[in-house]
């Protein structure tokens, strides 16, 4: 288990005070001007060193990522947007950082506005967070009147700070839709290129973090890079918060190391799995877009980026969704599917018309009411989809149910001959979708 | 210059270019239906995905720029491929997506033969479908007179959004909702507010968006199609005219980059349900105070009394706004012959004059000069009623920005910003003495354009007002080499060419308004003019197509050719000649209208030397050579606006008023329409939303 | 998501409450100038929040005309994001979480009692006070199944407990938001093993890890008297020179004089060094590379000289 003084996040239960003062205590906002007067490039030199991967999902290196804003200005305002649409399904750790950490996202946005020359950022938390919203203005106001943030605050650098919010749409978590939604928009993925550091909000070189990269960068900073480094596995380093969901005795969120295998996580922090590890049926190991991973894959698997990938997984937001014997495996995906009909945008045609498709079809063979030959035809629809849309959530819409039919065709198969037999059976609904 | 490999052929592009740009100039096709040329690029349809060697994903051709693609690791140059197994599936995909939730109703959908959808689908398509799910359902919505939905039938590619957003400049259009239950709409099915919003429908690229007077008449295989040019105004819009047998069914649009684009209006557009009632399919003459059936010989023989027994300075000629350039040419003819000087083709009394030379009454700058413009000023012109295509184009240079447009005149909403100047003819003096803050920003522009409207030109002072735009158009730089910015923006189709014809009064003879007063004349013939009322006392002849104002007068009605029955030429406001053709016959016993003048010269005494279209072309090439560069603008020689300016005069009080009240009924053909009086209630019912 | 429309019954008006109004400026002044479109969803939300949870057409004509935006533009962003109601919902709208991570914790229960107690969803019980939607995931996947009633989130729900908040709340009682099985949060339930450490919260850690900086000064400026002294053999001259070419940022002296006072104090509190020892003990049982603190910061510092160099 990760030993306690290296969790950064050491109010993630909300236990002690949100408040700057205790805040302050916990190290937050600790030397701050010490940081910002080591100067740009030791910052993010610091954090690619760090070997920091963004928390949002991608797992692209934060410190490569700030290096992409110009270095000089041509006119144009440089912004920091953080990402705090957290929205992907099994995915609650933003949450946490900003109603019970905020200040440690502030300052972290102080430093990464710094390090990319910006004097504006944006954060913009998904709408239905409204407490968490409320929370992290607190925070923000507190800062304010702390004059640890302003036009003239005590770290030398004029800084603002402004909470957004969206009203609904998954599909602002994706970075581009969220500068969208952020301009007054429907929030549309746009095309890339042009890239965000070159032309994001408002045209604006932007750069757009996930809460958890920048929350982190503060006591990155402060403990160093090598500290950061020195935790986890080779490529897959640090800290990470993990959120199990689903059959555990005890789902939490908790931070631990990157790279910490599947059976610890549970065993240490969730009281292990509803009716103990034989009764593992499988695990969604990234949140609701990544494949998942059957149990005697996933059992003793490190939960890294890696290594989840080589299970044709992935860590995504580190979304743990455990699911145990009981589950009816197909109707879970096809409620997966569903979402992503759902929070389509209805930009791209593979994504429009794939994720209804695809959703209906896994809806039928939940119940059996299928072809086997389907089961292929599926499979092939959901590679129209992936890698054919403007953004990510095609794949992301095609690759659960690409994992289901990996690792449960035969559960699929048994539906359809199960209904077969028995044409006028009404399988119960267990995972039916109320809302159709 | 960029080196690129497509399909194994080996093209140098300009970086700037676009994949799919580069793609078509390797002689690839690149099936899209999101992308338009004139539009901004969505990316949406993914129907254009070529692979990129290198790229783990093929990418959208549309959107891509050649310079986003990376040479290989010895530089070698970017290697495209548009027929690879990954674009084939990426194709079949993607066209496989398009038809799970498109209707299979093609054989009763207007866009049948002629559909985006239906001809890629048969390229890139697979035969046969997997799709075991219901269709989608989506409600039709209303959005107008002119549009046609059938909303099932829509692939969401926005371009209808688009173009109402960005060249129309109204934001009429949107698409509610998301995913796959995206709608375009209006806001609350309200009818759009874009004088061009028929456009849409050609950049529809399936049936969902059709048009509604021509709904269920015609398939698109069984019209013969007839390319031609528009009347309806200045611009000189190029059209196709389709046409079953000798009824016209619908109009629409041609390219032409320097004229209207792609683009018409939707008078253009809509207007042909105007050529079919109304009209005058016979000779009529007036009998004891009405008009009665007559025979074509009966018809001249009552002329032929009346211009006999009448002097020739009490004749009179006056040529209306929709006339072509050959009949003007038989009328002046006809005038000089009976030697009348009093001819005039000014029926809306502009102070325009041939005598100050062709500069001072084209539009000097012409229509794809404006996108060079830095600085525009509106003079008693509202652009968006008078030439909604040309107003297009100021829009498109207006979104290229650094634009400052100044108007003097109406405050309309003219699609973009503007500022307003004044209402009339002392802010342009301000402007012309340098007094006026605006003056500094026409002084500091390179190319600055003055836009002469005929509202502020015409009726009582308008020679005054004309002469102190020139000199505010010399004072600020307008007038220099290579650029002349003294730009006259016409209304009527005839305009122009009536004034190369010198469709002007001669030695002491009257203008179109002294004709039309009480007694001034015997006889007056009115060749298509049917904006002036000819005062009671003269023996009216009417030649021309629609029993309008002008026929209501005649005392004999000569029924002639609409612009789609005749060939003839048309010089447009920028001094550009277009020849329309013939699409189909006049109705009854109508016939083209310089046959009608020729017969009538005949009987008049006054024999006119041509017997044919063609003789009658060759007489006027020779008169005036310049008719035969068709389709050519010669920059005018300019010297003549020195003088102009030196005119002066006593300006009028009062502001300018604009020269078109009613943009859809502006014309005998646009007020027999149904459609356009549609249009025009619309316009003028319109409550404005309360957020624009 | 299914097809959304306005609804046939609507307002005559809508305007802002003084005080609205006013929060609507403060919104729009987060923005550029020019960018007051960005304030649509904010304002619609609060247009939202104060016109019984849904959202009327005079509401979206309102909120254009104040950003100035086409009233198109606005309906889009009303029909694209799925929180804005467009027709109306009960007193207490409950929006449940239906997504995979709730379904395996029990959501169809709470959809049950839904369905019991309220009908079927969209639709408002006589008395006004109730409406559901089944909703997507909400963020709060540790404590499903949950729901989110108003603006608040009820967490770790059973039918019992989510039952008798629904009994409550008709009731006019008060309710406790959050958990309803008497978690704090998302720990694990009544067994934190995490954040015991009272160091992590006394104020111990601050400043502690200046003195890594310190440190890393100090070798830094002993190499660099180290290497004149060897270079040149003028130790003397070479300590009282500053070496050229080193950027100030990075200078410990500066540093140390900007420090507030109380936190060079706090670094060198007792407990220092006993974390700076904890820090070399390579008992991190899951990190693979145990290495020292003091060794890497060695490693770092002598690749910083040398891109100095």
């Amino acid at each position: 288990m990760l030993h306690d003084r290296d969790r950064i996040f050491t109010n993630l239960y909300g236990l002690q005070s949100p408040g700057l003062e205790a805040a302050k205590m916990r190290g937050a906002w600790d030397g701050t001007k010490f940081l910002l007067e080591k100067g740009r490039d030791w910052i993010v030199d610091e954090m690619k060193k760090s070997g920091l991967r963004g928390r949002g999902g991608a797992g692209f290196p934060t410190g490569l990522k700030w290096s992409f804003m110009p270095k000089q200005s041509d006119g144009r305002p440089h912004y920091l947007v953080v990402n705090a649409d957290e929205s992907e399904p099994g995915t609650c750790k933003d949450r946490e950082i900003m109603r019970h950490d905020p200040h440690l996202l502030i300052e972290g946005c102080l430093i990464a506005s710094f390090s990319m020359g910006a004097n504006a950022c944006y954060i913009y938390i998904r709408g239905e967070y409204i407490a968490e919203r409320e929370a992290l203005q607190r925070a923000v106001d507190e800062a304010y009147a702390a004059n640890l943030v302003g036009k003239n605050n005590v770290h030398g650098w004029p800084f603002d700070i402004y909470v957004s919010h969206g009203a609904g749409a998954y599909i602002c978590g994706e970075e581009t839709a969220l500068l969208e939604s952020l301009e007054g928009k429907k929030g549309m993925p746009r095309l890339k290129p042009p890239f965000p550091a070159n032309m994001g909000l408002y045209g604006c070189p932007t750069t757009v973090n996930n809460v958890e990269s920048i929350a982190v960068a503060g006591t990155i900073l402060r403990r160093g890079a090598a500290w950061f480094a020195g935790i986890g596995r080779p490529n897959n380093v640090g800290t990470k918060l993990f959120c199990v969901s689903g059959h555990v005795n005890k789902p939490c969120n908790v931070e631990e190391a990157m790279g910490l295998t599947f059976r610890e996580l549970i065993d240490t922090h969730c009281g292990g799995i509803r009716g103990g590890w034989d009764n593992l049926l499988a695990v969604i190991p990234g949140g609701s877009s990544v494949p998942l991973v059957p149990a005697e894959q996933i059992a003793d698997a490190y939960m890294d980026f890696d290594t989840l990938r080589n299970l044709k997984s992935g860590l995504g937001t580190a979304a743990v969704i455990v699911m145990d014997k009981s589950t009816d495996i197909v109707r879970a995906i096809a409620r997966i599917s569903y979402f992503y009909k759902h929070e389509s945008c209805g930009q791209c045609t593979p994504c429009r018309e794939g994720t209804g498709w695809m959703w209906r079809v896994l809806n039928r063979m939940a119940e059996g009411r299928a072809q086997k030959r389907e089961i292929d035809m599926l499979l092939e629809v959901t590679t129209q989809v992936e890698g054919h849309t403007i953004c990510a959530l095609g794949d992301a819409a095609a690759w659960p149910v690409q994992g289901l039919i990996r690792h449960f065709r035969h559960e699929i198969e048994k539906r359809i001959d199960d209904y077969s037999a028995n044409p006028h059976s009404e399988p119960a609904s267990a995972f039916g979708v109320a809302a159709e | 210059m960029t080196k690129l490999i497509v399909d194994g052929i080996e093209v140098d592009v300009p970086a700037d270019y676009t994949l799919l740009q580069a793609c078509e100039q390797a002689g690839a096709e690149v099936p899209r239906f999101c992308f338009h040329e004139r539009l901004s690029i969505a990316g949406n349809c993914r129907m254009c995905l070529v692979e990129v060697k290198g790229a783990p994903k093929p990418v959208a051709s549309c959107a891509w720029g050649v310079r986003d693609c990376r040479p290989g690791p010895n530089g070698e140059p970017p290697v495209i491929s548009t027929r690879s197994p990954m674009v084939k599936k990426a194709r079949e995909g993607v066209m496989e997506f398009l038809l799970i939730n498109h209707p299979l109703d093609c054989p009763i959908c207007d866009q049948g033969g002629e559909c985006d959808l239906q001809d890629q689908a048969m390229a890139y398509g697979v035969d046969s479908s997997r799709f075991a799910e219901n269709k989608r359902a989506v409600e039709d919505k209303y959005i107008g007179p002119l549009v046609k939905t059938q909303m099932n039938r829509c692939i969401q590619c926005t371009r209808c959004v688009r173009f109402t957003t960005e060249v129309a400049g109204v934001a009429d259009l949107g698409a509610i909702g998301r995913g796959e239950d995206m709608e375009i709409t209006s806001y609350l099915e309200n009818a759009m507010r874009s004088e061009l919003q028929g456009n849409v429908i050609d950049l529809c690229p399936v049936g969902a968006l059709t048009s509604k007077p021509y709904a269920f008449k015609a398939r698109p295989w069984e019209l013969s199609k007839t390319e031609s040019v528009d009347v309806m105004d200045a611009v000189g819009s190029n059209i196709r005219v389709d046409a079953r047998g000798r009824e016209v069914m619908r109009i629409l649009p041609r390219l032409h980059e320097a004229v209207n684009e792609e683009w018409i209006s939707d008078k253009t557009r809509f207007i042909w349900d105007g050529l079919k009632t109304q009209r005058l399919d016979r000779p009529y003459v007036r009998e004891n105070g009405r008009l009665r059936p007559a025979s074509w010989a009966e018809a001249f023989a009552a002329i032929a009394a009346r211009v006999k027994s009448a002097r020739p300075e009490r004749v009179g000629f006056i040529a209306g706004d929709l006339a072509s350039v050959e009949e003007m040419f038989a009328l002046k003819a006809l005038a000089d012959k009976l030697g009348s000087a009093n001819i005039d083709g000014r029926q809306d009394g502009t102070a325009l004059d041939p005598r100050f030379g062709r500069a001072s009454y084209l539009f000097n700058a012409s229509i794809v000069g404006i996108e060079e413009a830095d600085a525009i000023l509106l003079v008693g012109t509202n652009p968006r009623r008078e030439a909604p295509v040309l107003n297009a184009r100021i829009r498109k240079r207006w979104r290229m920005g650094q634009l400052q447009v100044g108007v003097i005149g109406e405050n309309a909403d003219l699609t973009y910003d503007t500022q307003a100047l004044g209402a009339g003819a002392e802010t342009l003096a301000e402007i012309a003495s340098g007094a006026h803050s605006f003056a500094g920003v026409l002084k500091a522009a390179q190319k600055p354009l003055i836009v002469v409207g005929q509202g502020a030109i015409s009726g009582e002072g308008g020679l005054a007002v004309l002469s102190l735009a020139a000199k505010a158009a010399l004072a600020v730089g307008a007038v220099k080499d290579g650029w002349n910015g003294f730009s006259v923006l016409h209304t009527a189709a005839a305009r122009v060419g009536a004034l190369d014809l010198g469709l002007v009064p001669g030695q002491g003879g009257l203008d179109a308004a002294a004709m039309a007063k009480a007694g001034a004349l015997d006889v007056v013939f009115l060749l298509g003019a049917d904006e002036i009322a000819v005062e009671p006392g003269a023996f009216v002849v009417y030649q021309g197509t629609h029993g309008d104002r002008g026929a209501h007068r005649a005392d004999v009605i000569l029924p002639g050719a609409a612009y789609t029955e005749k060939a003839g030429s048309y010089v447009n406001t920028e001094g550009r000649v277009q020849l329309g053709n013939r699409a189909g016959f006049p109705p009854g016993d109508a016939r083209e209208d310089w046959a009608i003048l020729r017969a009538l010269s005949d009987v008049l005494g006054a024999r006119l030397a041509f017997d044919s279209l063609q003789q009658l072309r060759k007489a006027l090439y020779e008169a005036h050579p310049h008719f035969a560069s068709i389709d050519t603008v010669a920059p005018a020689d300019a010297s003549g606006l020195a003088a102009l300016a030196e005119v002066g005069g006593a300006l009028p009080r009062g502001p300018f008023r604009g020269a078109v009240e009613d943009l859809y009924l502006t014309n005998p053909i646009a007020r027999a329409s149904a459609v356009m009086a549609e249009c025009s209630a619309l316009a003028k019912g319109a409550v404005p939303l309360a957020a624009e | 998501m299914s097809v959304r429309r306005l609804a046939a019954q609507q307002p005559e008006s809508f305007a802002f409450s003084p005080e609205n109004l006013a929060w609507a400026q403060t919104q729009i002044a987060k923005f550029p100038a020019g960018r007051q479109a960005s304030a649509v969803i904010p304002l619609l939300w609060r247009a939202q929040e104060q016109h019984d949870y849904w959202l009327p057409r005079a509401a979206i004509e309102y909120v254009a005309k104040m950003l100035d935006m086409p009233v198109i533009r606005v309906l889009e962003v009303a029909t694209f994001y799925t929180m804005f109601n467009l027709s109306p919902v009960g007193r207490y709208f409950i929006q449940l979480c239906g997504t995979t991570p709730c379904r395996l914790r029990g959501a169809d229960d709470i959809v049950a009692v839904c369905k019991s107690r309220i009908g079927e969803q969209s639709t408002v019980t006589a008395d006004g006070m109730f409406s559901w939607l089944e909703v997507e995931c909400l963020g709060a996947c540790c404590n499903a199944p949950m729901v989110q009633i108003n603006n608040d989130y009820y967490e770790d729900l059973t039918p019992e407990s989510f039952n008798k908040l629904l009994d409550d709340l008709a009731a006019g009682r008060p309710v406790q938001k959050g958990p309803q099985n008497g978690r704090h949060a998302s720990e694990p339930e009544s067994a934190v093993k995490t954040l015991q450490d009272p160091a992590l919260y006394d104020g111990s850690v601050v400043g502690a890890w200046k003195k890594r900086f310190e440190e890393e000064e100090a070798r830094a400026r002993q190499a660099a008297a180290d290497k004149e002294a060897a270079d040149r053999a003028l130790a003397a001259q070479a300590a009282a020179e500053p070496r050229p070419g080193k950027p100030d940022a990075t200078r410990p002296q500066q540093a140390a004089a900007d420090t507030p006072a109380d936190r060079v104090a706090a670094g060198k509190a007792p407990v220092a060094p006993t974390e700076r020892a904890k820090a070399a003990d390579p008992a991190k049982k899951l990190s693979d590379k145990p290495t020292s603190k003091l060794k890497d910061a060695k490693a770092e510092t002598g690749k910083s000289d040398e891109s100095k160099g």
